[in-house]
């Protein structure tokens, strides 16, 4: 019986849910959606893929035989959105939207590829591997 | 009179996670329960071997879907005692606001589930509508709505600005209003009252004697809450544990209730203290000791036991969740009960399952 003068209030007020899928709210600004590579600015240094808590994230340097080219693989449906690569990402190439994809039916995984950076000059190389080498 | 046994669960459509219960009948009287665990075992804790001590935090926020900021909160508290670190006073402030707004949604959402447990469907909507406010405060102050991620060790990954403050605060009035609107339903209705009062009552010795946690503690009168301890910012927040002396469904109801209501005092006061600030301090080197922390969830009292041998992955990881905690005293308490008084009871002790099992 107290729960009446809400129950009326209710009664005549508009409804409180959305006609989903019809209507959907807006996200919010900030909102972790779905994650996108600028692969342009990607280095392929592979920070993202170490610190992914779900391991969702493979980044592959020389891939199917190209030295100079680099692979970036995202199995989305197993990424949890945390934005932990984003705030890890040196070059911020990565970006979180602030919307969700959409369901799918089958598992699939993203791919981009792109040049790795240019190796520095190769003096400073090779001294590098020759400081390694006496070292060990 | 001869003896019934019915299985109560791990699926019944009042429990809103998987614990089975067997009971005893005689006629319509319980005469034993005995509850059965393990159907959603997912091995977390064994995760922490595989994952570094980093990304744990993403993992043991999954541990419960309810209270998962305050789970991260407690493991980088561990984390970061074990480390030697303190986090910056602006993120202590932040990890109360998120972590008290867990709070108020949670009890809003049990709120609404104990409702349902007695059949009170627009009571139960109701709260759920308020919830969706406080939700959306997640969503749009985290990124994310239910496993909002904020923590990291020796800090927080999120901000709050002006604007976002002055909104958080003007939506809190809102909620506040409207859970107030509801407080002579949840606290004096008399369909409420019938199915609530001197219902599965807990005393205070037994409550003491069988480590009851949380509400469930305090809704037998014994003033204890790990908010005490003055983790994150509580060290200058005021705090006093809400008690209620009671034991019933309706005093554990009660406790919940006026939490949900201290909650929103709660963030506003760390709210007001908040001051520009570092977010974080940079962890530097690799966790190394054993550490016991603890901190208050919506459901009660929670433990970390985190184990670390200088490497980048922790040796133990245990977790003693509050609903662990409650389920002996809800044993105990089902005996002499009505069949039909079940599913409120189970109910009242806010079953998070999921978590007990991890
Ligand atoms: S961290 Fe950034 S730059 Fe490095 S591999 Fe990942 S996306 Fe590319
Ligand atoms: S958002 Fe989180 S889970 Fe998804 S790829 Fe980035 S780090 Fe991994």
């Amino acid at each position: 019986m107290r729960m009446l003068p809400t129950v009326l209030a209710n009664l005549f007020a508009k409804a409180a849910t959305r006609n989903y899928p019809h209507f959907v709210r807006e996200s919010f600004e900030h909102a972790r959606g779905e994650l996108v590579n600028d692969i342009k600015g990607c280095i392929f240094c592979g920070t993202c893929a170490r610190k992914c808590p779900s391991q969702c994230l493979t980044v592959a340097r020389g891939a199917a035989g190209d030295k100079t080219e680099g692979a970036w693989t995202l199995e989305f449906f197993a990424c949890v959105g945390c934005g932990v690569c984003v705030d890890a990402c040196p070059t911020r190439c990565l970006s979180q939207k602030a919307t969700h994809r959409p369901v799918a039916v089958e598992r699939a995984v993203i791919t981009l590829t792109g040049r790795l950076p240019e190796r520095p000059a190769r003096k400073d190389n090779a001294a590098g591997k020759a400081a390694d080498k006496t070292e060990a | 009179m001869a003896r019934t046994v019915i299985p109560f669960g791990p699926q019944h459509p009042v429990l809103p996670e998987p614990i089975h219960l067997s009971l005893v009948l005689e006629d319509e009287k319980v005469v034993e329960a005995l509850p059965t665990l393990g159907y959603v075992h997912r091995g977390l804790e064994m995760l922490a071997v595989k994952r570094d001590y980093n990304q744990m935090i993403q993992i043991v926020e999954r541990v419960c879907g309810i209270c998962s900021m305050i789970h991260s909160l407690c493991y980088c508290q561990g984390i970061e005692e074990m480390m030697g670190l303190e986090a910056p006073r602006r993120a202590r402030m932040l990890r109360v606001v998120w972590s008290e707004l867990h709070r108020l949604h949670s009890h809003l959402l049990w709120l609404g589930l104990f409702a349902d447990s007695f059949g009170f469907e627009s009571l139960f909507m109701q709260l759920w509508k308020i919830r969706e406010r406080v939700m959306d405060l997640n969503e749009a102050t985290t990124g994310n709505r239910v496993i909002v991620s904020v923590n990291v060790v020796g800090g927080v990954r999120a901000d709050l600005d002006e604007g976002q403050v002055r909104w958080i605060k003007d939506t809190l009035v809102e909620v506040e209003a409207s859970i107030r609107s509801l407080q002579s339903t949840i606290m004096n209705d008399s369909t409420v009252c019938k199915r609530t009062k001197g219902i599965g009552v807990l005393t205070k010795q037994a409550a003491h004697d069988l480590g009851a946690a949380g509400p469930m503690l305090r809704g037998s009168g014994i003033a204890q809450d790990m908010r005490q301890l003055k983790y994150a910012g509580f060290d200058e927040l005021a705090f006093e544990p809400v008690v209620e002396t009671a034991g019933d469904c309706w005093a554990r109801s009660a406790v919940r209730f006026r939490e949900a209501l201290q909650s929103i005092d709660l963030v506003r006061q760390a709210l007001d203290k908040l001051e520009p600030g570092d977010l974080a301090v940079k962890a530097k080197g690799r966790p190394e000791g054993e550490v016991i922390t603890r901190v208050e969830q919506p459901r009660g009292e929670c433990l970390y036991y985190l184990k670390g041998n200088g490497s980048l992955f922790l040796e133990r990881v245990r977790i003693r969740t509050p609903t662990f905690a409650n389920i002996p005293p809800l044993a105990a308490i089902l005996p002499g009960l009505d069949f039909a008084d079940v599913p409120v009871v189970v109910l009242s002790i806010d079953p998070c399952i999921s978590c007990t099992e991890r």
